[in-house]
């Protein structure tokens, strides 16, 4: 099964540093880890340094893998227009460093990736002509077209509905259970950590503040000090946590 | 599951509209080397003697069939300018195409990136003073000049885009600024220059095929026939450039790297194609758009699709050239912009879709 660990992991653009050695237990196959912490704490920045995008100090151990890249990384919505379908640009995610030639199984691949995230009815549309939402479902697709034992995503929700934010991140948790993939998602929706994800990082200004079991990491004083808001963690009357916010302080 | 089944289609109807795509595309290309084959035909025809189309066929068939004038003539004179035009169109078109999209730019070109500025600068030294920047023999010297300066032009811009900070806008804004540095030169230059020699300058600037002979068209094909399967090995990646390059990255490639592999590769076609024909305008900017509204953006039917638009439309345009006004040879860089910008600008709003 593929794990993943950080050891005094850091990264800088020029001098300023961004990522402060970071340590994390061995997280594993089968685990949704989220990402946690305010705009500019720098959690793209620990996608690519774990993509090996951006150099750095420290170490990121990827073990348990056989496959040539194990990771796929869907980065925040950018809005690119080409001149390529849908299904063009998820088959283009898959083909990357393969052969001109498609084969059966590749195709098969972008029929999969497109039917888990139900967007199957887009396959014909120009990517230039989708919504924010659309493409961002679409940016998803091209993540697990690639079959990744680590998907990294990086704010996959912040352009979905509420009913779409729930159905990915449900898809999300039975890639994992299933497929027993590795998960890391940055979120900002502590309630969507709270339900779908087992472990929390929590990023603030480069360094690593909490990290553990999501109910664990989730605290009262940690929001108020990380997302400056006075907040109370109640079960809901079937029993799950819920988050409530009083106020921003 | 998610929910959202409303209009969901089933699984093969994606796969099955991929499928027509690709047969679309594959009969598009097909099509265009029938439409290429034919125009060869008919520009091999005109001429002061004018052959019918089936002594062109006969004769490019079984040529020991064929009078000798006839074999002479299309074999020795037409041919290599025909071919010539197919090779140039071609090799602009791909350097086009290449361009504006590693630069993400529709603007991008041979011309707006300075390097036809550079090259016919470089003609012009020749030209007017006799200048070699590199001894040669004396068939060579203009040829060379440009291919020099066009490379340089080309090095200078990657050499500068390599700074930090600079982006792919940058790169565009320095291509610019040499286009104007270099039409400052040129200027000064024919100022300088005898009334004979701003003649030649001139005559050159416009482009025209009737250089081409057997040696320079197998160079030209020679650079041509090595670029496109180092392009065509980067299909995929290309094609991911043109998603930005966040996207390209998480997709594994690597923006920097390719694009400046990219650049040296088509500022190489380009430089080969100016040096021995001259400025031939836009087919380095319409060869790509055409290619792109007939064919989609997917390196494997748009990169051979702008080789053989930028072929078609020389050779068209060669065509045009000779019959325009019967036993004038009208100079081709002329042509291919009066006739083909108006086509181009057909294409492009009759387009119901984004064609960038």
């Amino acid at each position: 099964m593929v794990t993943l660990q950080l050891t005094r992991v850091s990264a800088r653009y020029g001098r300023r540093a961004i990522l402060e050695d970071i340590t994390t237990p061995s997280f594993q196959g089968g685990q949704v880890v989220a990402l946690l912490g305010p705009n500019a704490a720098g959690k793209s920045t620990l996608f690519r340094r774990i993509l090996g995008l951006i150099k750095g100090d420290g170490n990121v151990a990827i073990n348990g893998t056989s496959a040539e890249r194990p990771v796929a990384y869907m980065p925040q919505d950018t809005g690119a227009k080409a001149v390529l379908t849908v299904y063009e640009s998820v088959l283009l995610a898959r083909m990357q460093g393969r052969s001109l030639k498609v084969q059966p199984e590749d195709l098969a691949q972008v029929d999969r990736a497109l039917e888990e995230l139900n967007i199957t009815s887009l396959g014909e549309r120009d990517i230039g002509d989708l919504s924010g939402g659309q493409r961002q479902l679409v940016s998803a697709a091209q993540a697990l077209v690639q079959e990744p034992e680590i998907l990294m995503l990086d704010e996959p929700t912040s352009a979905l509905d509420l009913n779409r934010q729930i159905n990915l991140l449900t898809v999300l948790r039975r890639l994992a259970d299933e497929r027993q993939m590795l998960i890391l998602v940055a979120l900002h929706d502590l309630g969507h950590a709270l339900r779908f994800t087992d472990a929390s990082m929590v990023l603030e200004n480069g360094r690593l503040i909490a990290c553990g079991p999501t109910e664990e990491v989730i605290t009262p004083e940690l929001l108020r000090q990380v997302y400056k808001v006075a907040a109370r963690i109640e079960p809901c009357s079937k029993g799950r946590p819920q988050l409530i916010v009083e106020e921003a302080v | 599951m998610m929910t959202e089944t409303t209009t969901a289609a089933p699984v093969s109807q994606a796969r099955a509209f991929y499928r027509s795509q690709v047969f679309r595309r594959q009969m598009i290309l097909a099509a265009l080397v029938v439409a290429l084959f034919f125009s060869l035909c008919v520009d091999l025809a005109l001429g002061p003697a004018r052959y019918s189309l089936g002594e062109v066929i006969a004769a490019l068939l079984t040529p020991q069939n064929v009078s000798q004038q006839a074999r002479v003539i299309l074999w020795e004179i037409r041919m290599p300018v025909a071919l010539m035009a197919l090779v140039v169109g071609a090799s602009l078109s791909v350097a086009g195409a290449q361009m504006q999209t590693i630069l993400s730019n529709p603007l991008a070109s041979p011309f707006t990136l300075g390097i036809s500025a550079g090259a016919s600068f470089g003609a012009a030294l020749g030209l007017a003073f006799g200048v070699a920047i590199v001894p040669a023999a004396i068939e060579f010297v203009v040829p060379l000049n440009a291919f020099i300066m066009a490379m340089f032009t080309a090095f200078l811009i990657h050499a500068l885009s390599l700074k930090r900070g600079v982006t792919v806008e940058t790169i565009v804004l320095l291509g610019i600024a040499m286009v104007f540095i270099f039409n400052s030169l040129m200027a000064l230059i024919q100022f300088f220059a005898s009334q004979e020699a701003v003649s030649a300058v001139v005559f050159w600037t416009m482009g025209s095929l009737t250089k081409a002979t057997w040696p320079k068209f197998w160079i030209a094909l020679g650079i041509l026939a090595a670029v496109m399967p180092l392009l065509a090995r980067h299909g995929w990646a290309l094609t991911a450039m043109r998603l930005g390059d966040a996207k390209a990255e998480s997709m594994g490639v690597k923006p920097r790297a390719l694009r400046l592999e990219v650049l040296v590769l088509v500022s190489l076609l380009a430089a080969v194609a100016v040096a021995f024909v001259g400025t031939i305008g836009f087919i380095g900017l319409v060869g790509p758009h055409i290619a792109r509204i007939l064919l989609g953006e997917d390196q494997r039917f748009f990169l051979p699709g702008s080789a053989l638009c930028g072929a078609l439309i020389l050779s068209v345009g060669s065509v045009i050239s000779k019959i325009i006004i019967p036993g004038t040879i009208i100079p081709i860089g002329i042509i291919t912009s009066l006739v083909g910008i108006p086509f181009f600008l057909f294409l492009v709003l009759n387009h119901k879709k984004a064609s960038w």
